[in-house]
């Protein structure tokens, strides 16, 4: 069962102290040190070491995690800096086409796009440092707007799961009843199916027929496919969470009180819900950035001219064996971004609470 | 166990019949869809286009439609928009090359993830549990298409140990089917093998305290028939469930990307390009093809169940 930080500190200390996880042995001891001071448990009023600081405690002596996280920070101030680099590097704009051009390398001018309409390789210079595409289009200013698209996509969607996933499953798992009745139907839909083909047939429609008033080739459709596609992974658990909490005596309490059902559940049961929302938006914001690859590796997410890492990695393929960079480099950029989410997530669950489980599969 | 059958059955004409009228209403939906122009062509004028409209049905209303959608279906005479092929024979002559392409990289996803689940967990803490836990965070972090792409790269070109792209049949010669299946095998399975892993690995500790095991091994049962009939038996449970709804999804056409990246005939190749022609057949074939299967190996996966725990019932 989750250890819920904003709970654990009712229980016994010898709950607390044992090892969780045997490879994680090493907690153990600061732990009991931290309880032994408890109030609830000790009866004396020394300063209660709060759930949130024990667990941003235990996430700074996780240096791998720390690394991580400087690492991700690294990568989006990069991304941010794409303007910058465009403007005042490569001198090109990300759309701006330059077929006939050429580029000075070691000396030598060498063609943008050749003849036969291959384009350069890395020139490691200011201008086309790694390379064109076959529009002659800088790779480099493309992979950072690229990267700025996806991380951005990432972090709508990321938005709309948390947003919409909280109330879905506060809704479904307090009134139950007909409100279930009515928002699990779909989410079992939704859920069914894998989240790449379905992204992929949404996206597909949507780029060609746009969604009201947003274009078909604005990068808020993929955004908006992806954050809907994943509410149900954060809506199940909290609807979960939620039935069980609801039966709890601090609800019953709240309801004798003469609380109203929005009162109890944005005031009583979403706090006792928070650590579960803080370990899913490191989770769906990998998970969004890599959904958003897959559908634009398959031409259903970022539309052209604009770029996003999954377009260039589709687009580089083609030059796997003359010229594996155009596909490694937008590739080594997206594996990077998201692993560094991932474990800084980790880190984050370790810490908030060592045992829990929680699966996705793109 | 009839009741089991019956319930199933029942739950899986529930869910093929939402799941095609979804798929159906949502390209309705899109205002700027129009299958008749889409078959006509991109010059057919305004008559060619009505008379397409009339020859296949569009004019009707949308639950006439359905209706004669499913009944070709069901009846295998639905053709696709595109080219004009049985939407049914194509995917029984592709079907062959999908299983040959995902059920040895299930097999091979699943035994690597049993072993080294054990291992990790029989040696929690030492250097092999933290390399699965390594790999079982890297495999969440890689795209698929991108292992595939680096697979081909390394593999096929830098080194050309193996064939970049192709498909040869069971029967034509086994070897060479498995020489050009490697790559994409081993693309499909290694990501998830350390995830699975990790699953298992945390399963296997959970049990290791548990009453049952203290009293197999009071009775002087030996560590390796503890782990494996007791402990290893009672956790495989949770990935099992994962393996087949995975698994059925990978059959349905979930191995698309893997499919189209080394230009395998298989059926996510074929619902690859139908989706991105708006073709509405095969992607309505394709999503009740995938939920057949969902409902199938999840029928599966709790027979299973019973088999590996008798307390438990098929009570569907």
């Amino acid at each position: 069962m989750a250890l819920d930080p904003l709970r654990s500190r009712r229980r016994e200390p010898d709950a607390l102290a044992e090892p969780a996880d045997a490879a994680r042995g090493t907690d153990t001891e600061v732990i009991r040190e931290e309880t032994v001071k408890d109030p609830w448990t000790e009866g004396r009023h020394t300063a209660a070491i709060g759930p949130w600081r024990l667990a941003l405690r235990r996430l700074r002596r996780n240096r791998v995690a720390l690394a991580f996280l400087g690492l991700f920070v690294l990568l989006v101030v990069i991304c941010l800096l794409a303007p910058f680099y465009a403007k005042h590097i490569a001198h090109i704009g990300p759309n701006t086409n330059n077929i006939t051009g050429t580029v000075n390398v070691g000396g030598q001018q060498k063609d943008i796009v050749a003849p036969d309409g291959v384009p350069i390789g890395p020139t490691f210079t200011s201008r086309y440092f790694f390379g064109a595409d076959e529009n002659g289009r800088d790779l480099a200013v493309r992979l950072l707007y690229g990267g700025r698209t996806s991380l951005l996509i990432g972090a709508v969607a990321t938005a709309i799961i948390i947003i919409f996933g909280t109330l879905v499953g506060l809704l479904t798992g307090y009134f139950r009843g007909v409100v279930d009745a009515i928002l699990r139907p779909f989410m079992e839909l939704i859920w069914s199916f894998p989240p790449v083909i379905l992204g992929v047939v949404v996206g597909t429609a949507l780029a060609l027929g746009g969604l009201g008033p947003i274009k078909g080739n604005s990068i808020l459709i993929p955004a908006f496919i992806i954050g809907v596609i994943y509410i149900p992974y954060l809506g199940k658990p909290i609807r979960g969470e939620v039935l069980r909490l609801r039966e709890q005596d601090f609800v019953d309490a709240a309801r004798v009180q003469g609380m109203g059902p929005w009162r109890i559940m944005l005031s009583e049961i979403l706090p006792n819900t928070a650590s579960t929302i803080v370990v899913f938006v490191p989770m769906m914001l990998a998970y969004a950035i890599l959904l958003e690859a897959y559908l634009s590796f398959l031409g259903a997410g970022v539309q052209p001219p604009n770029s996003s890492w999954g377009t260039l990695i589709s687009d580089g393929i083609t030059y796997i064996q003359t010229t594996p960079s155009f596909a490694l480099i937008p590739g080594a950029m997206l594996v990077l971004t998201v692993l560094s989410i991932n474990v800084v997530g980790d880190g984050i669950r370790d810490a908030l609470d060592p045992r829990s489980q929680v699966r996705i599969k793109v | 166990m009839a009741r089991f059958v019956v319930r199933r059955g029942i739950s899986m004409i529930a869910l093929l019949f939402a799941t095609s009228v979804v798929v159906f209403a949502f390209f309705e939906l899109i205002p700027s869809y129009n299958p008749a122009r889409a078959i006509a062509g991109r010059n057919a004028n305004a008559t060619t286009v009505a008379e397409v409209s009339r020859k296949f049905g569009f004019d009707k209303p949308i639950y006439t439609q359905y209706a004669n959608t499913m009944k070709l279906i069901f009846t295998g005479q639905v053709i696709d928009y595109q080219d004009d092929l049985n939407v049914v024979d194509q995917f029984k002559q592709r079907f062959p090359v999908t299983l040959s392409l995902v059920i040895p990289a299930g097999i091979f996803w699943l035994v690597a993830a049993i072993l080294l689940g054990s291992l990790s967990a029989i040696r929690a803490g030492r250097i092999a549990d933290r390399a699965v836990m390594v790999a079982a965070i890297l495999g969440v972090s890689i795209p698929v298409f991108l292992l595939a792409a680096l697979l081909l790269y390394l593999f096929a070109y830098k080194l050309p140990w193996f064939p970049n792209t192709g498909y040869v049949t069971f029967a034509q010669s086994p070897t060479q089917w498995a020489y050009h299946l490697i790559l994409p095998w081993f693309s499909i399975a290694v990501l998830s093998i350390g995830f699975y892993s990790r699953v298992l690995r945390s399963n296997l500790l959970d049990m290791v305290n548990q009453d049952f095991v203290r009293t197999a091994k009071a009775k002087g049962l030996s560590q390796r028939r503890v782990f494996t009939r007791h402990v290893l038996r009672n956790s495989l449970m949770p990935i099992i469930t994962m393996f087949g709804l995975d698994f059925a999804t990978l059959l349905g056409g979930a191995a698309l990307v893997t499919e189209t990246v080394f230009n395998l005939p298989g059926v996510g190749q074929y619902e690859a390009s139908a989706i991105g022609n708006l073709d509405v057949p095969p992607i309505l074939v394709g999503a009740m093809f995938t939920a057949f299967f969902v409902v199938i190996f999840g029928a599966l996966a709790d027979v299973l169940y019973a088999l590996l725990d008798p307390r438990i019932r098929l009570t569907g």
